[in-house]
């Protein structure tokens, strides 16, 4: 499974367990206007340091603003 | 000295004003009028909850009463229904104030007042009658809260000494007023400025734009706070001249974030805790504090490690906790040990932690214990270790590992079993103590004294 789809279905799952209604995710889609709460990024980035093996928050140099930087940040770190 | 005199001392009324949420309330106008409905003299003498669920209507409600009630407890918006009566209990309390949004209200007893930023007439001059006594709650490790008694003088003694600053300030903080990080600011704003008040209704790019409107110069947040105002792409309304972070491990990774985001603000962490107070603030763009602060001779605050924790004694320290059979505050040489681990590496002291295993999620504390119990009170459960895992975003995040009863229990599919774990912690946590991942272990390392081993944070 390729980064983009492993955390689009983190993203799906989370909201799920959270009972939070998330929005269709598209690359210019803001993180905070999402639907999930900081918990819910917590969650997601646990569970992708565990699945991936790596947590790209540790040298970013900047904080990923829409749902697209966030898949950048974690596929560029892959590369 | 009582605030009302503090900040009328010059013998003008004070300039700035507290930007709400829905309301703005200029502080030169309590001079003449009242938050309380004209029923503040009733209040005179009393003990009373401040628990509205407005922000803006507790601050107004705290400037009012300090030097008219004996003693005020401070409720920030997360006490429930179920933990009110027992702070009222404790606190001796005989009166409340409250507003139309107020939840943990519903049980309670005794003379209420309604409030809001509504101003009326207030038909006599401001008079100082009492001491009042400052209450703030934080966790505590059975769920219900620790009342901490604090003065006007040991919240205001960070800053007093200080110079006032050449223009007025304006002050923006993610925290809630109700909490000590967030009461320190409004303090200060106070005495040197205006405040714009955060609200939990609000999203974090709405609250960037109002206090970008109200022309903020001074901001304050937890790194959590922070990292979300990062991410919320909002950051760039506000250009203040100092940044500033408490109440978690400000790490290496969010400084850095904040010296870019904000090239031409001082960013500063301090450190403080609602029992010890302000202890230091460090303003070298670097995390952790530099060893020389330890035992510096005449220094306000005296800083010492003690068997690999923070002390901290100063004139900022609470008096102690309140209630029947409240633990003592300070240690026999009248330090408050904060809990903190900190280790020296390289002429620096460095934050590792929290001695004890209490997690702070995003500010919040989080006791392993309280956690555990829930956990243990499910069928099948044998026992259970709850702990920190380190967090990008909230700073930590709660586990948990679960041992559970040999027999039947362990022989259900362990996906069914955690999942009536979660329910369980959903239904009787906060949001932020539910465990993030749950682990089914065999065996769970227990110490010669028979004690769960709690592996250092």
């Amino acid at each position: 499974m390729s980064v983009r789809a492993t955390i689009t279905s983190l993203f799906e799952q989370v909201a799920r367990e959270q009972q939070r209604k998330l929005s269709p995710l598209s690359d210019d889609l803001t993180l905070l206007g999402s639907g999930l709460d900081s918990l819910s990024f917590a969650l997601i980035v646990a569970r992708l340091e565990d699945k991936l093996g790596y947590d790209p928050f540790d040298t970013a140099e900047s904080f990923p603003v829409t749902f697209g930087d966030f898949v950048r940040l974690y596929e560029s770190h892959s590369r | 000295m009582w605030l009302w005199g503090s900040l009328t001392a010059s013998g003008a009324p004070p300039s700035g004003s507290l930007h709400g949420a829905a309301a703005r309330v200029d502080l030169a106008d309590l001079a003449g009028a009242s938050s309380l409905g004209g029923r503040l003299e009733t209040l005179r003498g009393r003990t009373v909850l401040i628990a509205a669920q407005d922000p803006l209507t507790s601050a107004l409600a705290l400037i009012e009463l300090d030097g008219v009630a004996r003693r005020m407890v401070l409720c920030p918006p997360d006490l429930t229904p179920d933990q009110a009566p027992a702070v009222m209990r404790d606190s001796a309390a005989d009166a409340y104030v409250t507003d139309a949004g107020a939840v943990a209200v519903s049980g309670l007893e005794g003379l209420r007042v309604s409030s809001g930023p509504a101003l009326q007439p207030l038909g006599c001059a401001r008079r100082r009658s009492h001491d009042t006594e400052w209450v703030l709650l934080t966790a505590g490790t059975t769920g219900a809260p620790k009342l901490v008694r604090h003065t006007l003088a040991s919240l205001t003694s960070a800053f007093t000494a200080q110079e006032a600053p050449p223009s007025p300030l304006v002050w923006g903080t993610f925290y809630d007023i109700r909490r000590y990080g967030g009461l320190q600011i409004l303090l200060r704003a106070l005495h040197h400025g205006s405040l714009v008040v955060s609200s939990a209704a609000e999203s974090t790019a709405d609250f960037l734009a109002r206090a970008a409107a109200a022309g903020v110069t001074h901001f304050s947040g937890t790194p959590s706070h922070w990292r979300r105002a990062l991410m919320s792409g909002a950051a760039a309304r506000i250009s203040p001249r100092y940044v500033r972070l408490s109440g978690e491990i400000a790490d290496q990774g969010i400084l850095d974030s904040l010296r870019s985001a904000f090239p031409n603000a001082t960013v500063a962490h301090a450190f403080a805790s609602t029992e010890a107070g302000v202890g230091f603030e460090v303003r070298d763009g670097l995390a952790g504090f530099p060893a020389g602060l330890i035992g510096a001779p005449g220094a306000a605050v005296e800083i010492d490690v003690a068997g690999g924790t923070l002390r901290l004694r100063s004139a900022g320290n609470a008096t102690d906790y309140l209630g029947a059979h409240a633990p003592a505050l300070k240690d026999s040489e009248g330090f408050v040990d904060t809990g903190d681990r900190v280790e020296l590496r390289d002429g620096r002291y460095v934050f590792i932690g929290r001695s004890g295993g209490v997690i702070n999620v995003g500010g919040l504390k989080v006791y392993p214990e309280e956690v555990e119990a829930v956990i243990n009170a499910q069928p099948g459960v044998r026992m259970s270790l709850v702990r920190a895992r380190r967090s990008p975003i909230t700073g930590a995040i709660v586990t948990a590992e679960v041992v559970l009863v040999q027999g039947a229990a362990a022989r259900r599919p362990h996906d069914v079993v955690k999942g009536e774990i979660l329910e369980a912690c959903r239904r009787g946590l906060a949001a932020h103590k539910v465990p993030m991942t749950i682990r089914i272990v065999p065996a769970l390392e227990v110490s010669p004294s028979g004690k769960l081993v709690r592996p250092d944070a």
